[in-house]
């Protein structure tokens, strides 16, 4: 077996576990191919027979109705039949281990998973453990990775800045525990994006952020300043139990993005955020549904690109 | 063996389709070498025939044998193909998959009134049961070679020869 589990030992994509380690020619494929898939839904019939026979099992381990929804479209748009389980409300409960799950479900003649759950490394040890037509996909793993979403996110920024080779981008917020911010880290980095930056309160930036070749901002106004792109993350409110941060004003009053605050930003600044916002929390409404925010055709790009990985995994 | 020149052949073609034109028609070209004959094409017929493009990787029939394709294009039509007379373009016509694909694609988009296939080369080998309603230079070609065309950055179409 090659020794990164991803790739297959022509070196092409296996699973889609982690953005980390992942070369940029298969990143730019991906894309490429999401590109494609965008135009699909021009067509009357949304739909393509790619994959028609396919079983592809959601495995949400955690639950996410978003996520669950995008994975679910798009394996429906090219024609697999698509299996939804909610693990923790089933046999989790009653004591199988994460491994008998997945052996059942090899045993309906599975061909993908696509796994969410709360451990970080859950979804490697379900692709090291299943049988060799089997495919993986990452749908986030703890504080671990969210492939996709950090692949939808270099799709939008290239349909709407063209590139990665001169931009200044900066991710705002909790890079802590964000599973998205080291999935878009990663990809950034390997595709090229010059100068990328980390915004974020002390409390909630990782010990070695440094070591992860990001310019550190503990300040907003410092953080954003000509940059091309915003890429705000979400505020989980269980932080907020927590000593990490005061309150949701205190946070807002800080670090929440509002117009005047954008304007610091380079004018055709684009405004990203992985969903679900928290509306007067790390972002202002006007902002959210302003001019320069994509955050609904982040949504729309989505689907396009999880089509993609799909299709790119199932015929490797 | 040589070939007439793509340029030539296009001329052909154009004469051949311009008596059966209609209000109601539209070319539709197929990724990649089919995108640049409809474009050729529509010079020469007139230039206000709507157009569109596909690229079939979606809809191959070999997918599960050897995967999507390295390089997928966006298919575009920028119109309605519901009870319009489509003319689909081609390069080069060998088995008929990607002329089955293509049909079974454009039905995804609509109900055409009818689909005519023009091709610059026919090659023979079909596998399926196609023929082009229009074509520009017809041949055997043994199985074992094969023919493209290319596009150089000028903007000039070849042809290009070869061991399979």
């Amino acid at each position: 077996m090659s020794p990164n589990i991803q790739l297959n030992e022509d070196g092409s994509l296996r699973h889609l576990l982690s953005l980390d380690g992942l070369p940029a020619r298969i990143l730019t494929q991906i894309l490429d191919t999401a590109d494609g898939f965008l135009s699909v839904t021009e067509q009357e019939v949304k739909k393509v027979p790619l994959l028609r026979g396919k079983a592809i099992f959601n495995l949400f381990f955690e639950p996410s109705t978003r996520t669950r929804t995008t994975f679910e479209i798009a394996a429906k748009r090219l024609s697999a039949d698509v299996v939804n389980l909610n693990i923790s409300a089933s046999s989790q409960s009653k004591g199988e281990t994460l491994l008998d799950t997945v052996a059942n479900l090899s045993a309906m003649h599975a061909d993908m998973f696509i796994v969410r759950h709360s451990s970080a490394g859950a979804a490697h040890l379900i692709a090291r453990n299943v049988a060799d037509h089997i495919r993986v996909m990452n749908a986030g793993d703890g504080r671990h990775a969210h492939p996709t979403q950090g692949l939808l996110d270099m799709f939008t920024i290239r349909h709407f800045k063209g590139g990665f080779h001169n931009l200044r981008i900066a991710i705002v917020g909790d890079i802590l525990h964000s599973r998205v911010a080291r999935s878009q880290i990663n990809a950034l980095t390997t595709l090229g994006c010059p100068e990328l930056r980390v915004v974020a309160p002390k409390t909630l930036l990782p010990h070695d952020v440094e070591g992860m070749g990001v310019h550190v901002h503990h300040r907003l106004e410092d953080g954003i300043k000509d940059v091309d792109v915003v890429m705000m993350l979400r505020l989980q409110n269980e932080r907020m139990q927590g000593a990490l941060l005061p309150s949701p004003q205190e946070y807002f009053k800080y670090w929440g993005l509002t117009p005047d605050k954008l304007k610091l930003a380079k004018p055709d600044a684009i405004v990203m955020h992985p969903g679900p916002m928290n509306r007067g929390v790390e972002i202002d409404s006007d902002v959210a549904d302003g001019k320069q925010s994509v955050i609904l055709p982040q949504v729309t790009y989505g689907i396009a690109v999880r089509m993609a990985v799909m299709s790119i995994l199932a015929g490797n | 063996m040589p070939l007439p020149a793509p340029n030539e052949l296009i001329d052909r073609l154009a004469e051949q389709i311009r008596p059966t034109l209609t209000p109601d028609c539209a070319l539709i070209g197929i990724h990649t070498g089919g995108v640049w004959v409809m474009e050729e094409l529509a010079r020469r017929l007139g230039g206000e025939l709507p157009c569109g493009s596909l690229d079939i990787a979606f809809y191959r029939d070999d997918f599960s044998r050897i995967g999507l394709h390295p390089v997928v294009k966006p298919s575009h039509i920028g119109f309605d193909i519901e009870g319009r007379r489509l003319l689909l373009v081609d390069d080069v016509l060998y088995t008929g998959r990607t002329v089955r694909a293509a049909m079974n694609q454009l039905f995804d988009y609509g109900r055409p009134a009818a689909i005519r296939l023009a091709v610059l080369v026919d090659r023979g080998g079909r596998e399926l049961p196609i023929c082009p309603d229009f074509s520009g230079y017809k041949f055997d070609l043994a199985d074992d070679r094969h023919l493209s065309l290319t596009r150089d950055a000028a903007g000039a179409l070849g042809f290009v020869q070869g061991a399979a």
